[in-house]
Parts: C-alpha cells; sequence; structure tokens
C-alpha cells in the first residue's frame, strides 16, 4: 500500500483507508503536520507508521473491549488526548506528548518515550499509560482503572481524586493531589512493574525503586458516621 | 454582520473556543514575507473561531522619520471607507488605506488627535481599534481566511505579528468584540477562554476611570493589563496582576513595539505551543499551525508551562 499522505488526503480519506485494511494490515501516514483525529476509531489488528508529529486524539477509539488493536508508532510528538478512550492495541509516540495521554482508556497501552503535558492518564478505566520521562501536573486525575507508569518525575498533584487506578513513579513527586497516598511497594507491584519496563522497553526504571501511589480511599467511600451530611 | 445583542438585554462575555497566534521575527530578511507566514496560521486556525478576527502587524515606519502615528479605523456598521481616507489625506498630512471594513491611516503624531476628533464627527459610527507607532489591526466578522485573503495579508511585511480566530459563545458576534484589543498605543492582547468575574473588576477598573470599547471579558484583561503598565509594572509583573484578579481560563499573546509575551492560566486549560528557531519565535493555540514554519523541524518546540511568563523582545 502506498502510504497515507495528509499532504494530499483529507483526514478523513485517510482514516478511510486505515479502517479498510485487512486485520494484520500495515499502513505509513506520512506529512501528518499536526493534524487532529488521525488512525482513530479502527477496531482490527494493524501495524501503523506515523511518519512525523500528529494532532489531537490520535488514535482515540481504537481496539476491542478484548484488548486486541492496531498498534500505532508516531515518529514525532502529538498533541492533547493521545489514545483517548481506548480500547485494545497499543500506541507508542517517539516524542513527547501534550495534555490528557491515555485519557479514559478503557483497555491498551500507550507509551510516551519523552515526556508527557498535565492530566496524563485522567479517567483512566483501566487502560495503561506509560511515560518514560516526566509527567505534568495531575497524572491520574481521578483515574478509576489501569496503571500509569511514569518513569521520570511527576508533577504536584499526582493521583488527585483517584480511584483504582495504581500509579508507579520512577523520579519524584513534586506533591500528592487530594485522597492519593503513597503505599507500600509489593513483589506484586514489582512483577507489574517489570512487566511493564519489559513491554515497553523502558529499561532505565528499575521495578523494585518506583514509588506507589494509590487512592485514600476518603473522598469516594460513603461513610455511616457521616449519614447526616448525605 | 451581527450588530449586538437586543437593547437591554445584558450580554455576557466568555468565549471557550478561540485561536491565539503570535509571530516575532528575529531576522530581517523574514520581514518582508510576515503576512506569508501568518496566513497559513490564521487558516489553520479559523475553525477554532470562524465567527471573527483580527490581525495586528508591526512594522518599522518606512523613511518618514519617527514622527508617524498609525490610527487603525473600523465599524460594525457600513461605511464609505474610501470617502474616509480620501477626507483626512485632503485635509491632514497622511497616508490612509481603505479596507473592506475598515482604514489604516498614517498620520504625524501631532495631528493624530485632531483627526480622530475629525473622523469621530463626520463618521460617528467609526471606531478606533488600535493606535500606535509601529502596528496597525485589521478586524473584520466571517471566516479569518476569508479576511486574510480579502485584505490580501500574504503581501503584508512587518517584524511581528499577532492575531485571534474568534468563536463567541456568550458574547455578540462583532467587530468591536473581535480581538486584538488594543488597550494603549502600541499594546495588543489576544486571549483563548474565559474569565468568570470580569464584570467586578471593570467596575473597579471603571471606578478608577478606565473606558470600555466592549462588554467583551478578554477586553477586561486588556485594560487591567494596560493600568499595570501606565503605572511602571514591567510586562511580566502587569501580567501577574492578571492572574491575581481575574479568575478563569487564558492563553494570552501580549505583544508590544519590543516584543511578545505568552501566559497560561494555572490549568493550563487552554492549549499553546511555541516554536523557536534563530530566525523566529511563533506561538499558536495548535501545531498544525505552525507546522509550515521555515525549518520547523529544527525548531525548539515546546508548550509553554502554567501561571510562566514567557517573553521574548525584538
Amino acid at each position: 500500500m502506498d502510504p497515507l499522505n495528509c499532504d494530499q488526503q483529507r483526514v478523513r480519506e485517510v482514516n478511510a483507508a486505515l479502517r479498510a485494511l485487512p486485520a494484520g494490515g500495515e499502513a505509513r501516514i506520512v506529512h501528518p503536520r499536526g493534524r487532529h483525529n488521525l488512525a482513530v476509531g479502527l477496531a482490527d489488528p494493524l501495524s501503523i507508521t506515523v511518519e512525523g508529529n500528529a494532532g489531537y486524539f490520535l488514535g482515540g477509539l481504537g481496539g476491542r473491549a478484548d484488548g486486541t488493536g492496531p498498534d500505532i508508532v508516531v515518529d514525532g510528538f502529538v498533541g492533547w488526548s493521545v489514545g483517548e478512550n481506548l480500547m485494545g492495541g497499543s500506541i507508542r509516540v517517539r516524542g513527547s506528548a501534550s495534555q490528557s495521554a491515555g485519557s479514559s482508556a478503557h483497555g491498551g497501552t500507550v507509551m510516551v518515550e519523552g515526556d508527557a503535558s498535565l492530566r496524563a492518564g485522567i479517567s483512566l478505566k483501566g487502560g495503561t499509560v506509560a511515560i518514560a520521562g516526566d509527567a505534568g501536573a495531575m497524572a491520574g486525575f481521578m483515574a478509576q482503572a489501569g496503571t500509569i507508569l511514569i518513569g521520570g518525575d511527576a508533577g504536584h498533584g499526582l493521583g488527585d481524586s483517584i480511584y483504582e487506578a495504581v500509579i508507579y513513579v520512577g523520579g519524584s513527586i513534586a506533591s500528592l493531589g487530594a485522597d492519593a497516598r503513597q503505599e507500600e511497594l509489593t513483589d506484586d507491584d514489582v512483577l507489574v512493574v517489570k512487566r511493564l519496563v519489559a513491554h515497553t522497553g523502558f529499561d532505565h526504571i528499575d521495578p523494585t525503586r518506583v514509588r506507589r501511589v494509590g487512592s485514600a480511599r476518603q473522598l469516594y467511600h460513603f461513610s455511616s458516621h457521616h449519614h447526616g451530611s448525605y | 454582520m451581527a450588530t449586538g445583542p437586543p437593547a437591554g438585554r445584558p450580554e455576557a462575555g466568555g468565549h471557550t473556543v478561540c485561536g491565539v497566534i503570535g509571530l516575532l521575527l528575529k531576522d530581517p530578511a523574514l520581514e518582508p514575507e510576515l503576512g506569508s507566514l501568518v496566513t497559513p496560521m490564521i487558516e489553520a486556525l479559523s475553525d477554532r473561531g470562524p465567527d471573527s478576527s483580527g490581525i495586528a502587524l508591526y512594522s518599522r515606519t518606512e523613511g518618514s522619520g519617527d514622527d508617524g502615528w498609525r490610527v487603525s479605523l473600523a465599524s460594525d456598521r457600513p461605511v464609505d471607507w474610501s470617502a474616509v481616507c480620501d477626507a483626512v489625506v485632503g485635509r491632514f498630512r497622511a497616508v490612509a488605506r481603505p479596507l473592506p471594513s475598515g482604514a489604516l491611516l498614517e498620520v504625524t503624531d501631532v495631528q493624530a488627535e485632531e483627526v480622530m476628533a475629525h473622523v469621530a464627527e463626520q463618521w460617528p459610527e467609526v471606531r478606533t481599534v488600535a493606535t500606535g507607532r509601529r502596528v496597525v489591526v485589521i478586524k473584520d466578522t466571517g471566516r479569518p481566511e476569508d479576511t486574510a485573503r480579502s485584505v490580501g495579508l500574504s503581501r503584508w511585511g512587518g517584524y511581528l505579528a499577532v492575531a485571534h480566530t474568534r468563536m463567541a459563545t456568550e458574547s455578540a458576534v462583532t467587530l468591536l468584540h473581535s480581538h486584538p484589543f488594543v488597550p494603549a498605543p502600541d499594546l495588543c492582547v489576544v486571549h483563548n477562554g474565559s474569565f468568570s468575574n470580569y464584570a467586578s473588576v471593570r467596575r473597579s477598573l471603571q471606578s478608577r476611570g478606565v473606558r470600555f470599547d466592549s462588554d467583551n471579558d478578554s477586553e477586561v484583561a486588556a485594560r487591567l493589563l494596560a493600568e499595570r503598565l501606565g503605572s511602571g509594572d514591567d510586562l511580566e509583573e502587569a501580567t501577574r496582576w492578571i492572574m491575581k484578579e481575574l479568575d478563569g481560563f487564558f492563553t494570552l499573546v501580549i505583544t508590544t513595539t519590543e516584543g511578545m509575551s505568552v501566559v497560561r492560566d494555572a490549568f493550563a486549560c487552554k492549549p499553546a505551543v511555541v516554536a523557536e528557531t534563530d530566525r523566529y519565535v511563533a506561538v499558536a493555540s495548535e501545531y498544525r499551525a505552525l507546522a509550515h514554519l521555515p525549518d520547523i523541524g529544527g525548531a525548539d518546540v515546546f508548550e509553554p508551562q502554567p501561571e510562566e511568563v514567557y517573553t521574548w523582545t525584538h
């Protein structure tokens, strides 16, 4: 298949061509020039390379509930909400990601080889967001389920209002958000991070030396002591 | 063209999706290309703000020394701009250029007040949207790329441009509500975002004698900035007052004859991307508005951090 050329084709045409690929198909997208919504809504396992910088929502809504889906590599940086609402498959960003990387992802893996801006993994619902570098403020905000791995430093308000998602941080934490707490790292945690490091190739992260951040569960649990307030 | 809300109905001023653009040239060799570099930036962000737009261009005065004073006129009512220009040129030492929805005058600074008074008397519907030694401002309603095309923007030169594409969500789509706001000579402010407490800040500014051209929330930030700069603050200090006094979301691009500043709110709710090379500094709401710039592949591309004031001087 000839490369899909964003200088000659509209985003809808590019996405329609991707949608028409048989499962297992491969495609290259050239000259993306920061265009939004590239390679969104693709259910089948595909191998897609984006040769340049992409805009918002790259690969969003991709994959199926069983965790399968396209594997997308971006050889550049991406704008807001890469892999938003991802269901399966993977997205690897060779550069950095702007805000809300992997927001609301139910499954699949969003990998960022550079840094991620604010609110990475916001409202995560079961997917995995792995960042090799630093994460901006409020990573994991209201994340309900899933795993966030930050190889570098985490910004302020980490895990604010987090539910049952878990965050692992290799570097420092500027501050924890409301109801987030640092927890003991168990052998199971080390195993989870070890597998993630193997999967992502982020082998500068030492699975035995990350910090685990989870929910103190004080914000979202009802308490019979407070029944008068409800 | 919208002419404003029904009489007596208060307007709110917020707008949440807009495009902001700034381009400061470091390399004088690029100056003839300013308009052709900015036009694709405006086209790329037209969808963020299809209602109206404004473009400010800064350039040096050619030849005529440093007593030139530029006056940018506009109106939301139909005006015979050629007649305005003819009248000014016939009466004063001036150069005048009619535009589809305004006119640009270059007069001597000693005559500027007299020229503006004359225009206001003859054409009361005409508003001065900018004055200064370096800046001209073009505003119009309708698709921003159409406005850029209608004035032949790609042929304009200069060393600094700031532009705005507006999607009004609460206040009227008029030329006078359009950015950039120019609250003092050569000072331009464009804003993507919304302020919530702008009415009370406006009241306090008005009580100190500050006059407003519109009920737009962004104009409040612009007037506050001008007041602080007028009282001796530098640009960074003045910008900190916006963060202190106003609640809301913003990416602001602020320009003076000296250069350009960018600042985002504490939560970075509104996007901004900067690209810098040794030839230019560009800022836009989205990277796709920068993708065409020369040697963008070699540029330092980054997002401004929340509440950090970035300033580049010419």
